[in-house]
């Protein structure tokens, strides 16, 4: 696979210069802990230098559950770019994560 | 297994004779189903049941709306007199309005709903709430494909409600061949009430039923209930309240005559009163002389009339030398017009309540329950006219009920389930004969008085209502034969015309 950053570039979009993810779990269960893992290798690879995880535990934090409308856990949020995008699951599948969040994997897989 | 408990411990929820029909409340630290279609009043039941148990019970109340705004939640409920938000700013009502909006939400992998136990947790910690309403926790059946993962965890909801103590009432869907669209019945073991909003004839009545209610004893009939300007108030047939006082005052009717026929003194105050007759033989002229006399006593009278304007009774009665206006201006009489058809008879009975409660009258005349009685069927009619009778009788408020009865129909049948809610019965029959109308009245019941049997003749003069002589004076024998009736009639004419 050739460099994502190329990639992107070749598409013409303005590509958005920073990804303000936020992800929303309650106590260090295997699904949260299995979620932050997925989320930061997929950024790693997709958005390496753009991102920025934020963790919300709704065991201390519960009122910001309120704020996103939080039903789920683990749910990741995408501050932004805007619109706001919601995944919710372990994050385990790649490619549905890529497009919950919109980076767009289908430019990556393209001939 | 059941334990003693289930059997006795209830909340009340303070709806009007919901607490009747299920023996005292919802179960106590359970969680009851509200199902029913869409606008049969499940949302309002809910908020009902938050409101008085922050009033009247001390119990604060989360609300949980999946479908509406609490911004629309507080706009539904200020025309029944709820101030949601003066509730919420005195920390006893917590409305969270959560969204599940597919179209954003993408699913990947295991999850849970432990979110929403999160924020149920931190609303009902926060105002020590004892009451929740999930309004409706079906949305998320729509919202989240993973159906397993959200049965699984509204098992563990029911559950978590039941460990907090807390009193909840789902609501759900009505779905085809079962209760709720998605089963919710399956998870709720304790209470299921189902409420039904039937259009008849192109009017609408509400009814509620008991479907289940483990460990206790509780009405299994259909309900009807009313949701009017004060909530929902539901109509139990057997709450039929036999306790009020019965008055020894008695009342004129305002025509000397049908006074002399119970006793010289009129009927009891807060006694019901029936007139029926077939058409054009004076039952509002009756009813009217009935109102004007208590205006005369300085008593407020109250008017429904389901057939003619209030100017068009002024000047009809203006005919019979019956001068209504004085006691208009004065602020006594009080009328209310409106047609029958206009509104199904739960709305008619909620908003005759309305006024009856606003005009705080001493007598009150409907003229004519007939029209009521055809907008729906008998068994509705009777129960809410129970009911209505039932409240006259409480308020100490003597009524009087015209009936319009046209022989040999489905109405004479109608008449006598009428009547037996009814403590007294006059009856007014139209004679023809040679050409000739008349009409006689007789009183075929007045309960806890010596009454007249006779059949006296029914004069419209232009000073207000005489009774003539026995309908049977003066004829040579005891035919009853209409011939005969005339002939006594026109006796009696012969009579008056000297």
């Amino acid at each position: 696979m050739a460099g994502h950053a190329e990639k992107r570039q070749l598409e013409g979009q303005a590509k958005p210069e920073r990804w303000m993810l936020r992800l929303y779990v309650a106590g260090q269960t295997p699904k949260s802990v299995a979620a932050f893992t997925n989320l930061k290798r997929i950024c790693e690879k997709h958005l390496a230098g753009q991102y920025q995880i934020e963790v919300v535990d709704l065991l201390v934090n519960p009122k910001l559950a309120k704020g996103d409308q939080i039903i789920a856990v683990p749910t990741l949020v995408r501050q932004l770019p805007v619109p706001i995008k919601k995944i919710i699951g372990d994050l385990a599948d790649e490619e549905r994560v890529l497009v919950g969040i919109d980076v767009r994997p289908a430019a990556h897989t393209g001939v | 297994m059941r334990s003693i408990k289930n059997f006795l411990s209830k909340t009340p929820t303070g709806i009007e004779g919901l607490d009747e029909v299920t023996n005292g409340g919802l179960p106590a630290g359970r969680t009851t189903l509200v199902c029913g279609s869409a606008g049969s009043g499940k949302t309002v039941l809910g908020l009902e049941f938050l409101v008085h148990g922050i009033e009247e019970y001390g119990e604060p109340g989360v609300f949980v709306a999946f479908e509406e705004t609490e911004k629309d939640l507080r706009q539904n409920v200020a025309s029944f007199g709820y101030d949601l938000e003066k509730l919420q700013d005195e920390g006893k009502l917590s409305i969270d309005h959560i969204v599940i909006e597919r179209s954003e939400i993408e699913e990947t992998g295991e999850y849970d709903l432990e979110g929403l136990f999160i924020r149920l947790g931190c609303a009902v910690d926060a105002i020590g709430a004892k009451r929740v309403v999930l309004d409706t926790i079906e949305v998320l059946f729509s919202g989240l494909k993973n159906q397993q993962i959200i049965r699984a965890e509204l098992r563990r909801l029911f559950r978590w409600l039941k460990d907090r103590g807390l009193t909840a009432i789902v609501t759900g869907e009505r779905g085809d061949g079962q209760l709720t669209r998605y089963g919710l019945e399956e998870y709720v073991a304790d209470c299921v009430i189902l409420l039904d909003h039937r259009v008849t004839e192109q009017l609408s009545t509400r009814r509620l039923r008991i479907v289940k209610y483990r460990g206790s004893l509780h009405g299994t009939d259909e309900y009807p209930f009313l949701m009017g300007e004060d909530g929902i108030s539901v109509l139990p047939i057997t709450s039929v309240g036999l306790t009020h006082t019965a008055s020894k005052e008695r009342i004129s009717t305002g025509v000397a005559d049908l006074d002399g026929m119970v006793g010289g003194k009129g009927f009891y105050r807060g006694s019901s009163i029936l007139v029926s007759g077939t058409a054009g033989t004076g039952k509002s002229s009756l009813s009217m002389t009935f109102l004007k006399a208590a205006c005369e006593r300085g008593e407020r009278a109250l008017y429904f009339s389901f057939e003619e304007s209030k100017d068009q009774v002024i000047r009809n009665m203006a005919s019979i030398g019956l001068d209504l206006k004085p006691w208009i201006d004065k602020g006594l009489l009080h009328f209310h017009n409106v047609r029958p058809s206009s509104l199904g008879l739960e709305a008619h009975l909620a908003s005759m309540h309305q006024i009856i409660k606003r005009v705080d009258p001493k007598v009150v005349v409907v003229d004519p329950i007939t029209n009521l009685i055809s907008s729906t069927d008998n068994s509705g009619v009777k129960s809410m006219l129970t009911r209505l009778v039932d409240f006259l009788k409480m308020k100490q408020i003597t009524a009087m009920f015209t009936h319009l009865s046209s022989d040999g129909t489905a109405l004479e049948s109608m008449e006598e389930k009428v009547s037996s809610i009814m403590d007294a019965w006059i009856l007014l029959r139209d004679v023809e004969h040679e050409g000739q109308r008349s009409c006689a009245l007789y009183v075929l019941k007045s309960r806890g008085m010596a009454h007249s049997r006779e059949m006296r003749d029914f004069v419209l003069t232009d000073h207000g209502i005489r009774l003539g002589d026995n309908y049977m004076k003066g004829r040579n024998s005891g035919k009853k034969q209409h011939g005969a009736h005339a002939g006594a009639k026109r006796a009696s004419s012969v009579k008056r015309a000297r």
